[in-house]
């Protein structure tokens, strides 16, 4: 188990190394460092010194490695826009707004999720369950900016219950979290819903049923236990979903978060910014994806019983 | 009996989406590019204060919704059949190559793949558009690099299990060229799960360009792109809600179709998939 874990670390550094290098090569690509530093008064002179100052003459694997060790001591310059903040902090003091969206999306994804695929599968056949696999279809098939647009629309707009856009109490989390979480919704609705399905037909169900377990408890202890090892799996990819959901539904809300910034940054060609982000938001990626597999370790007996 | 039903439907739609997308733009009455001025976000026709000339409306520069929404449709299935013929040539032609060839070229492979799976997408896609700048071909391009290696991790895992089967040993000992064993023998037998894959990939690829060019990184205005046109209407979205409302419901019927007519594919082909494409 040791040796999976230290391989799956290693890879995680390998992906986290090469989505730096690919970082590196584009911000190169995107804009010449040089002209956005510069003022229009500038001289020859004065962009000489800035490319040696910034290291610019340098060979290319060279600025690469200064690049991976400064990032290391955790300075990765600073913003190009007006106010030249620190990138690093910059991105540090977005995310909390980002994590807590992510987080309260991803929690009301799972109890509810989790809740309307119980009732699908346990109401098989029904109009509930058929309401249900409808919400869960329409949930995978809305873009998330549209269904945010929408929601503003009919909840801000028309009722007015909800403000249309911007950060604060506990209303402003309301229609983020719940554009941010449908796609997932769905996702978490459907995979409980089928393998609650195969659990109910299984022999140790049966065999519950006959020894005569009450209904509630073959639902609830037998049947839902082994039905959650599939969402467990697909954690990972659903924490991805929603990090990078954030870019469009951070922009579409205002709400002053990483996924915003990264829209933001790249708009306005702020490299060393960007860099922050990526790899900030790579990084959580990564440790996503880790975190699952030992999730996974804790969860599965087979697979414990293997390593 | 009700899944059968919605089966048809959806391939009715996805049917009707094609011809759409392939010869509506004839048929239209308005020209998606030119609006007037005297028409600006006129509602659309069952409004009350709605006319027939605009079924669904107008937008702001008074183009016809209607026409872009069709003209629209082309540029969504165009971005769709190239993607998923770039991705899936490449993907399919690196994973066939690495399930059947084996060894360090094998491991090579599919740890590039895992490490393709394990980027964020969108983030990637934003910024290899930025530097590029939005057009046709770069969206193209930038969608097809993240979507390969769906196709080549799943034509690894279907050779490795078609390699060994009777019917290619056969073919090795009575003579045949390691080529002529892939295309002959290994390919048509993987095909299916691979049709599988794509058809789901409409949905995502649909998706997925609309979020570009919504977040303007995409196909670049005048030309209308479904997520464009939802992004341009944002701002009127109190006055004018049918222009942003109506191009993203296209979206959303489109993906729902290729939803549900993959889920069937997948029951009816590879039952082995089912959930993975959640």
């Amino acid at each position: 188990m040791l040796k999976h874990l230290a391989g799956r670390l290693a890879e995680a550094l390998v992906a986290l190394l090469l989505m730096s290098l690919v970082i590196f090569l584009l911000s190169r690509v995107i804009g010449d460092p040089v002209a956005l530093l510069l003022s229009d008064s500038a001289t020859e002179a004065d962009r000489q010194m800035l490319i040696a100052q910034l290291g610019l003459d340098q060979p290319g694997w060279r600025q690469y490695l200064t690049f991976l060790g400064n990032a290391l001591k955790g300075d990765f310059g600073q913003s190009v826009t007006a106010g030249r903040e620190d990138a690093l902090h910059l991105v540090l003091s977005r995310l909390p707004a980002s994590l807590s969206l992510a987080g309260i999306a991803l929690l009301f994804t799972l109890v509810v999720g989790i809740l309307l695929g119980v009732l699908a599968a346990v109401t098989r056949g029904t109009v509930a369950d058929l309401a249900v696999r409808l919400l869960a279809l329409l949930g995978q098939s809305a873009p998330s900016f549209w269904l945010g647009i929408m929601l503003i629309y009919l909840f801000a707009v028309k009722l007015g219950w909800l403000p249309t856009s911007g950060f604060g109490g506990a209303v402003y989390y309301v229609l983020p979290a719940l554009t941010l979480g449908l796609f997932t919704l769905a996702a978490i609705t459907r995979l409980v819903r089928a393998s609650m399905l195969e659990a109910l037909g299984s022999e140790y169900v049966k065999l519950a049923r006959i020894k005569g377990v009450s209904e509630w408890a073959v639902v609830l202890r037998h049947a839902l236990g082994n039905s959650l090892i599939p969402v467990v799996t697909f954690m990972g990819t659903f924490f991805a979903t929603m990090i990078t959901g954030a870019v469009v539904v951070e922009t579409v809300f205002a709400w002053p978060g990483i996924g915003r910034l990264a829209y933001e940054s790249i708009m306005a060609r702020d490299f060393p910014v960007i860099q922050t982000v990526v790899l900030v938001i790579t990084a959580f990626f990564i440790l996503a994806n880790l975190i699952v597999d030992l999730l996974y370790l804790a969860i599965d007996p087979r697979m414990r019983a293997r390593s | 009996m009700p899944r059968d039903l919605s089966f048809k439907f959806a391939l009715g739609l996805l049917i009707l989406f094609a011809i759409v997308a392939l010869i509506g733009p004839f048929f239209l009455e308005h020209d998606p590019l030119r609006g007037s001025l005297r028409a600006r976000l006129d509602p659309p026709a069952w409004a009350p204060e709605g006319s027939a000339t605009h079924l669904l409306g107008t937008d702001r520069l008074g183009r016809d919704v209607l026409a872009r929404i069709v003209q629209g449709a082309r540029i969504s299935l165009a971005v769709c059949v190239v993607v998923i013929a770039i991705a899936g040539t490449i993907g399919t032609a690196l994973g066939t190559l690495s399930g059947y060839v084996g060894g360090w070229l094998d491991r090579v492979l599919m740890r590039v793949v895992d490490l393709a799976l394990s980027l964020p997408v969108i983030l990637l896609a934003l910024l290899f558009a930025a530097v590029v700048g939005p057009s046709f071909l770069n969206i193209v391009i930038v969608i097809s690099l993240v979507l390969w290696s769906q196709y080549a991790r799943m034509s690894r895992g279907e050779t490795l299990r078609v390699k060994n089967e009777d019917y290619v040993d056969l073919a090795r000992t009575s003579g045949l060229g390691h080529a002529a064993i892939i295309f002959r023998h290994v390919l048509p037998n993987i095909a299916p799960s691979l049709i599988v894959v794509a058809t789901l990939q409409v949905g995502v690829v649909i998706i997925l360009e609309a979020s570009l060019s919504f977040l303007g990184v995409g196909v670049p205005p005048p030309n209308p792109s479904w997520g464009g046109m939802v992004a341009e209407g944002r701002s009127y979205i109190v006055s004018a809600w049918w222009v942003s409302a109506l191009p993203g419901l296209a979206i959303v019927l489109v993906v729902m179709a290729v939803n549900v007519v993959g889920d069937a594919l997948t029951d009816r082909i590879n039952p082995g998939l089912k959930g993975r494409g959640a």
